[in-house]
């Protein structure tokens, strides 16, 4: 079956300045209710890995360093 | 590979609200009983309340409000359709629940004196007890689930439930949604505390997971009850809600109501008597959105400063916070403007209003060693704490169930059947992406089976959905997360077709807007006063059928009765 790929933009964003995932942190990771953030094995940074946000915020009220933002999903703003 | 397996006494499926209070008290009622509590997500943020709550919606306090006229006001917002002991076993609880969460550290608005600070929402009495600090329920939960020694198995779906050679439960079959691999659970009894059916309807902005449930809430325990051959009752009475346009949360009159707040029109003006939800209330507030006046608005302008403030200081801190983050996008000020509202998708839910699970005052369902507790059981708008008083019946009633009965022997064709539905879209590299599927499937429910219900409409969906689960067999995935989905695809393409199956069968209307049959637009109490069932039959087929109303334990006075059928205000006509 021939396929595509969809560039989206997601609403979590990650200042990987902060992030502490480098030293073995998965808050974020672990609050997700949905499982869509992950670590990034070559930048030892948390990302959101899909597009399924309920933009509930409990991994930006969780994270240790305040390195998490959640924006309303661009097809809400 | 080899299948994990697991042992318990008691499995509890869902660890969101009504799970996490069945698994301490099925551990309470027997802590020798090994219970565990399986989670798709984290427990610790799990579920419909990951970010709390911003109040209790059926608090029945004495000196407030009494048992009775809690049954009274619910058996009337439900137009009639309840088992009115369901109902009642709640209500007795009800403060129990409260003193208990009260003592566990939960932190409820209290007046001067300490004695709970109730408000008046509903129509006929009152039963609103804020929770400004709510944000932290799930953190009292976990502290609970730790202390009572709950097992705690995060990051597992459960895809079927497991029965034995009579019928009676005996485990549930899982899938570890980060690695990919398939389980069994052996159980004596198990808990469905799996939450709405909130990913049914598609919201109007096309977006897949700004649904107003929380999206991981698939419907997952409909489906598991409809297949282990349990009763379900009035999937049609849909859950539809007023909520903010686009951002897809409440607004929340609840909240604004007793400092003020109102539903308003265009024109600023009030057009419903009462802002608590019904089926009733959502059939006004469909009228005016599609009228001269629409669309329709929550109106707190006209209110103090300080008044707005409290309600920012609750809205954007509880449930759902980031609406306040929604209202600076569009530069929308309570204080200046009103804040523009929709109607909901569709879904499933008793927890707002009836579709569910059908359960006794006990929450034990139709099959034997199976309950259920919260959203997805039926008793009508049980809301939070009734998913907490529920859960505490479940947990109760499973471990007893527990107790007196063996480990059931494990089916392997049953297994093996289940092994291989899980696990193919994994195995097929190149096949439909679930998430078109679901968009598709999505768009069909909004399409053919949202009100106003027209029957030809509702038959054509049924045709569309079978040709989607046609689709089914031929989905990839690449990897357990999207595998998840792929799952979660199946549960709601069970639920659509149960929502259009019990709509085509009850031919009037009831419940306002939730059953609205066009071409059978009055509520016909002659053959229709009574429960709509549904179960899968011996053959394996979809079947409805009708369930007498047990007798009231409460009447009703005639007055009583249409109290929600005259919402509307009515207007006084001005002098000349």
């Amino acid at each position: 079956m021939p396929m595509t790929m969809n560039r989206v933009s997601v609403p979590v964003t990650v200042n990987e300045e902060a992030c502490i995932a480098d030293k073995g942190c998965t808050v974020c990771v672990e609050s997700c209710p949905l499982d869509l953030l992950a670590i990034d094995l070559v930048k030892k940074k948390a990302f959101m890995q899909y597009d399924e946000c309920w933009y509930c915020l409990p991994c930006e009220k969780d994270c240790p360093t305040q390195a998490i933002r959640v924006d309303i999903p661009y097809l809400l703003r | 590979m080899s299948d994990m397996i697991a042992e318990v006494d008691v499995l509890v499926i869902g660890g969101g609200t009504a799970g996490p209070m069945a698994a301490v008290k099925a551990k309470e009622k027997n802590p020798n009983l090994k219970v565990m509590l399986l989670e798709k997500a984290n427990v610790k943020r799990s579920g419909a309340i990951s970010m709390g709550m911003d109040g209790l919606n059926n608090a029945v306090i004495p000196g407030h409000a009494t048992p009775e006229q809690y049954v009274k006001e619910i058996t009337v917002a439900n137009d009639g359709i309840v088992n009115q002991k369901t109902v009642m076993a709640y209500a007795q609880e009800s403060f129990n629940m409260i003193n208990q969460l009260d003592r566990w550290g939960v932190k409820f608005e209290k007046d001067e004196t300490g004695d709970y600070a109730v408000k008046k929402v509903h129509h006929i009495g009152t039963y609103v007890l804020p929770m400004p600090e709510g944000h932290h329920m799930k953190k009292v939960l976990y502290r609970q689930l730790k202390k009572a020694r709950v097992e705690i198995t995060n990051r597992y779906m459960a895809t079927r439930l497991l029965l034995d050679e009579n019928g009676a439960i005996a485990g549930a079959m899982v899938l570890d949604t980060r690695e990919g691999a398939f389980g069994v659970i052996r159980a004596k009894s198990v808990i469905l505390c799996t939450g709405a059916a909130g990913r049914l309807g598609l919201p109007s902005s096309g977006y897949l997971f700004g649904t107003y449930e929380n999206p991981t809430n698939a419907g997952d325990g409909y489906a598991l009850a409809y297949h282990a051959g349990a009763e379900l009752s009035g999937i049609e009475c849909y859950q539809i809600n007023p909520l903010i346009k686009d951002y897809n949360g409440p607004s929340c009159a609840y909240v604004t109501g007793p400092f003020g707040g109102y539903t308003a029109n265009s024109k600023g003006e009030r057009f419903i008597e009462c802002d608590y939800w019904s089926g009733q209330m959502m059939m006004e507030f469909y009228k005016e959105l599609e009228g001269g006046n629409g669309p329709v608005f929550l109106k707190m302008d006209h209110l103090a400063e300080e008044t707005i403030g409290t309600i920012e200081h609750i809205l954007h801190s509880n449930e759902r916070p980031s609406r306040g983050r929604f209202h600076e996008g569009r530069k929308l000020d309570y204080r200046q403007g009103m804040v523009e509202m929709h109607i909901s998708e569709i879904g499933l839910c008793s927890g707002h209003s009836a579709s569910g699970v059908w359960v006794d005052e006990h929450a034990a369902t139709t099959v034997p060693g199976l309950y259920a507790a919260g959203d997805l059981a039926c008793v009508p708008h049980n809301y939070m704490l009734g998913a907490f008083v529920y859960g505490q019946f479940a947990g109760q009633s499973a471990a007893e169930y527990a107790m007196s009965h063996e480990l059931p022997a494990v089916d392997a064709a049953q297994v093996e059947a289940e092994r291989k539905r899980v696990l193919a879209p994994l195995a097929n590299p190149d096949g439909l992406p679930p998430a078109q599927v679901e968009y598709k499937l999505r768009r069909f429910v909004n399409d053919y089976l949202q009100p106003p219900k027209v029957t030809k409409k509702m038959e054509i969906g049924l045709d569309r959905f079978a040709e989607i689960r046609a689709d089914l067999d031929s989905m990839s995935a690449t990897n357990p997360h999207e595998l998840m989905r792929a799952m979660e695809v199946h549960f709601i393409l069970d639920c659509a077709e149960m929502a259009a199956h019990a709509s085509l069968y009850r031919t009037e209307s009831r419940w306002g807007l939730y059953h609205y049959r066009v071409e059978h637009p009055e509520k016909d109490d002659a053959d229709w006063f009574c429960h709509a069932q549904l179960k899968k039959n011996e053959a394996g087929e979809m079947t409805c059928f009708k369930r007498p109303i047990e007798p009231y334990i409460v009447e009703l006075d005639d007055e009583e009765k249409d109290a929600y059928n005259r919402l509307r205000v009515v207007k006084q006509a001005e002098a000349a």
